[in-house]
């Protein structure tokens, strides 16, 4: 333990970088500028008379200012940030409660605040927050997490601003990653698996069930278009089941996708010509990326970004393990929940496997604030992987 | 103890963290599962449904060639009219545009709505809409609407030889008749404008616009008269009426090349309308497949598409072939008891009385059976088979136009005498109205067998880049002496013989009647026909009248030869005045 103590107070003693997976996400970061520009361009276009990189340039910028803030961060101990865990959580909620008076909409969801001319994502600043606040919180619970006192309490923890991210911004799949982040950190900071098991199997039976309702509701004829059966979601469902049948309505962007996917075939149309991206699938470079990736780049291409992706939890899986703490570990968990589930949802979301929910693809959809806390967190990964001694390996 | 705990807590993160880690494997692994099903199994469907998506191709139609008479008259014309189409991106209120269309067009609400609604590039909604209607709908200004110019053939004489000129389909591919057999030529290339959209429908200019320019088709010019099928028609339709018979048929050819210049068949249809029955049939209320089977049939040409027996206009035929084979002269001396013996039958005159003493010319002008039994049995079966092959009668003419039918005949083995008697004078077997024609052509045209044809040659609509056809001529038929010998032959039958109804005062005339009954024997209807041609030696024009199933007098030169002389009183003149055979080169009358 003195040891330990000692190599964290002087980090220059035994100093590791990972290098593979500063390379991985340097790669995905090019690959999604690429991507980014390949989507955006045409639709960029007509859109800013003429200039086809707005877009891009918008997403280089964040990405440069979200290598620095990695590399700051990178080089900070990260039990520095162990005093801010609770100052980041009430952050959060405040920032989602300003959405109400303040929040910018677009594409019909209020989700965005503007602050000094830049539009910050809440939902990406929660997301962090959360993983900072449970990592210090389940390490001052200590054992009394294995109680059921202390396993629920780390479950209820998330519930507030995940009920916030889905009523207030209408963004259900980011409740859902706030949701799966605490769960997979409780997951593992709990030597328990049966809990896990029963949690993992009525989350499945409540879906299948809300599912089956919506689908005999419709079969009923009650609300036609899904207005009136479960509002929102219940048309989502539906068109998830048969995208054909709502090809102009909600089933619209999924088919589109699906369009995009299998016209990409084995080995692509090449980079750059894709057609589904011609304003076929409205906003290409945000959520529905992997599908444009899939229809330039063909199942290959697809494969080997999904490896990129698999590699990188890896790295992460790695980093966690062996972490000199558990505050550290918790906080690559964390981190490896968070890009995990939302690459998961993602991609599945893409190939029409579970019901549309808007999630971006880390790393490479659009998005300044995504890029920028993806980045942070990566720093802080970088920065447990700092700590580890290369004779621990 | 701290250092154990810390140690035991790091097993299970460990482990932990590593089930994590094959959750995530698995769960990617289902994926990329999914990804291959979709990219793999389901690629080309979907790729299908993107192309559908992303290309608007439209085509430009070619101009469908004209169809021109001998004297350059317009027979099949292009009408302009328009097809409608939308583009699902580029229309701003789908309500009214439902609206829109479905009031100018008739179609119902449902059928447009989908159309409309469907996300494609281009969708059709309506083709061969008039073009007043077209620019109706123009006139509206919508957004999303597209009315193309498009043609559509248009007969102006309506329904003047339908039955040879045929019409066209929806997409103006020939269905029938010299629309058929001259598609080649007529329908020309059609252009294509294949563009590739983005999804508000504008063209991709980087993706690039492939262009074909349409080549219009050529305009064919027939040996058909206009005038000559006009009077020809009007005089079946008299006789079709005051005969009471169920279809007469025409043909005018040119005996020494095939031109052909005239096909009749009452009743006609309006080719404007080729899908309209006439009006009794229209009102009964027939399933598709009964509809379709009358329509097949309103649209059937008998002169090509039928057989029938030829009874004793095929007496011409007998006679050429024993003259060539020199088993009979003209001058031969025969005697007619009102039958002939053949085996054990019985084979009647016409004339029960008989014909008594007569020689070969005369029992040509009688038509006397007994005579051309006794001919035909002097030549034998092999001699007689061998004349029908050589004279073109066991093949097809080879007519420009569609589903010409062959000769049914008896094979050689199964001919009997009693069946070499029957044929001898045009029974028991069946051949088509053109057939005849053009084997009597080439009897009296010096004994070459010509091919019958329409089409005359095709040019560009502006007259250049003409093309002629060439048909094959079969020469030596019959020697030219026996062709000398025929003309005679058949002159003496319309000056002295049962073809003098037929007969016109200052002009030489040749021909030969018949009376067959209709199969089968016995039904007590019958087909009156005459062929005769003009001049009688050196025959410029032959016309051939069959009048099927006339009631009361079924003679052919009591009810056909009169329709021959009709015809050629007026159309010999206008030959004559139109100079027709020498347009070219001489204006000395031939006639």
């Amino acid at each position: 333990m003195a040891e330990r103590g000692l190599s964290r107070r002087k980090p220059n003693i035994a100093n590791y970088m990972d290098y593979t997976l500063l390379f991985i996400v340097i790669f995905l970061l090019g690959f999604g500028l690429v991507m980014v520009y390949s989507t955006s361009s045409y639709s960029a276009n007509l859109q800013f008379d003429g200039d086809a990189a707005w877009y891009f340039r918008k997403q280089l910028w964040a990405t440069a200012v979200g290598i620095v803030a990695m590399m700051v961060v990178a080089n900070i101990p990260y039990h520095f940030w162990e005093q801010f865990a609770m100052l980041g959580y009430i952050v959060s909620v405040i920032l989602i409660l300003l959405i109400i008076p303040f929040g910018t909409e677009s594409h019909g969801a209020k989700r965005w605040l503007n602050i000094a001319g830049i539009s910050v994502q809440p939902a990406e600043i929660a997301k962090l927050g959360m993983i900072l606040f449970l990592a210090s919180m389940i390490c001052t619970m200590g054992k009394s997490i294995r109680q059921k006192k202390g396993f629920f309490t780390v479950l209820i923890v998330p519930v507030p601003i995940a009920i916030m991210l889905w009523r207030i911004t209408s963004n259900l799949s980011s409740a859902i990653i706030v949701m799966g982040i605490a769960v997979l950190m409780l997951f593992v900071s709990c030597p328990d698996y049966k809990r896990f098991v029963i949690l993992g199997i009525v989350t499945i039976v409540a879906a299948a069930l809300i599912v089956l309702v919506i689908v005999k509701m419709a079969e009923a004829g009650v609300g036609e278009d899904g207005g009136s059966v479960g509002g929102f979601r219940g048309a989502r469902i539906l068109a998830w089941l048969d995208p054909e049948a709502y090809a102009i309505g909600k089933g619209f962007q999924t088919l589109q996708g699906l369009y995009a996917i299998g016209s990409g075939g084995i080995l692509g149309k090449g980079l750059g010509n894709s057609k589904q991206k011609l304003g076929f699938i409205p906003e290409a470079q945000n959520d529905m990326i992997f599908s444009i990736i899939c229809e330039e780049l063909g199942l290959f291409g697809a494969i080997a970004i999904i490896l990129m992706f698999i590699m990188l939890i890896w790295r992460f899986m790695i980093i966690a393990n062996n972490a000199p703490d558990l505050f550290g570990a918790l906080l690559v968990v964390g981190v490896l929940g968070h890009i995990a589930i939302q690459v998961i949802l993602n991609i599945a979301v893409v190939t029409n496997t579970i019901p549309n929910t808007g999630i971006s693809l880390p790393f490479i959809s659009y998005g300044g604030t995504s890029v920028l806390f993806l980045l942070i967190e990566i720093g802080l990964v970088l920065s447990v992987a700092r700590g580890i001694r290369l004779k621990d390996l | 103890m701290m250092r154990e705990t810390e140690h035991s807590h790091k097993t299970f993160h460990r482990k932990k963290t590593v089930t994590v880690l094959f959750i995530c494997l698995f769960l990617f692994t289902v994926l990329i599962g999914r990804l291959v099903y979709l990219m793999v199994f389901q690629s080309a469907y979907y790729m299908e449904k993107a192309k559908e998506l992303h290309e608007r191709e439209r085509s430009i139609k070619a101009a469908r060639g004209r169809i021109l008479d001998a004297n350059g008259e317009i027979l099949a014309d292009n009408r302009t009219v328009c097809t409608i189409s939308v583009i699902h991106n580029q229309i701003e209120d789908a309500e009214q545009v439902i609206a829109v269309l479905s009031k100018e067009l008739g179609l119902s609400e449902d059928y447009v709505r989908k159309r409309v609604e469907k996300y494609s590039a281009i969708e059709k909604i309506k083709s061969n809409v008039d073009k007043s209607v077209g620019d109706t709908i123009r006139a509206y200004e919508l957004a999303g609407v597209k009315v193309d110019e498009d043609y559509k053939r248009y007969y102006p004489y309506d329904s003047l030889a339908s039955k040879v000129l045929g019409f066209t389909g929806g997409d103006n591919q020939g269905i029938i008749g010299l629309e058929v057999i001259y598609e080649e030529y007529l329908q020309g290339e059609a252009g294509m404008i294949l563009t590739v959209t983005d999804a508000k429908g504008v063209e991709v200019p980087e993706a690039g616009e492939e262009r074909i320019e349409p080549v219009n088709g050529k305009d064919l010019y027939i040996s058909l008269d206009v005038n000559i099928q006009s009077y020809a028609t009007q005089l079946a339709m008299q006789t079709l009426e005051t005969k009471q018979a169920q279809s007469v048929s025409i043909i005018v050819m040119n005996p020494q090349n095939g031109e052909i210049m005239a096909m009749v068949n009452v009743p006609e249809f309006d080719l404007n309308h080729p899908y309209t029955l006439p009006e009794d049939l229209e009102e009964a209320d027939l399933d598709a497949e009964k509809r379709q089977e009358l329509l097949n049939a309103m649209w059937r040409n008998g002169c090509i598409n039928d057989t029938y027996e030829p009874g004793s206009t095929f007496k011409t035929v007998t006679a050429a072939a024993a003259l060539e084979e020199g088993v009979v002269t003209v001058n031969d001396n025969f005697s007619c008891p009102g039958y002939v013996m053949v085996e054990d039958r019985r084979i009647r005159c016409h004339k029960i009385a008989g014909h008594g003493a007569e020689n070969f010319v005369q029992a040509t002008m009688n038509s006397c059976n007994p005579v051309f039994v006794t001919v035909g049995l002097r030549l034998g079966v092999d001699n007689y088979y061998k004349y029908f092959q050589q004279f073109g009668l066991l093949d097809r003419t080879g007519i420009d136009l569609p589903g010409e039918a062959g000769t049914i005949m008896h094979k050689k083995e199964n001919i009997g005498l009693v069946e070499l008697a029957t044929i001898s004078f045009g029974q028991s077997f069946q051949i088509t109205p053109i057939q005849l024609a053009v084997t009597v052509s080439s009897f009296i045209n010096g004994g070459k067998r010509v091919t019958p044809h329409f089409g005359v040659r095709v040019a560009n609509s502006d007259g250049s880049g003409s093309q002629s056809f060439n048909y094959p001529v079969r020469k030596n038929v019959v020697s030219a002496e026996t062709s000398e010998t025929m003309k005679y032959l058949l002159e003496q039958v319309v000056e002295n013989g049962g073809g003098k109804n037929a007969y016109i005062e200052g002009y030489r005339i040749g021909g030969k009647t018949a009376t067959s009954q209709t199969l089968p024997r016995g039904s007590g209807e019958y087909i009156a026909s005459f062929i005769g041609f003009s001049p009688a030696d050196d025959p410029e024009i032959l016309a051939l009248c069959i009048i099927n199933r006339p009631q009361g007098t079924y003679y052919g030169g009591q009810i056909a030869a009169p329709v021959v002389r009709q015809l050629f009183e007026n159309i010999l003149p206008y030959l004559e005045k139109m100079d027709y055979n020498n347009r070219s080169d001489s204006n000395v009358s031939r006639f």
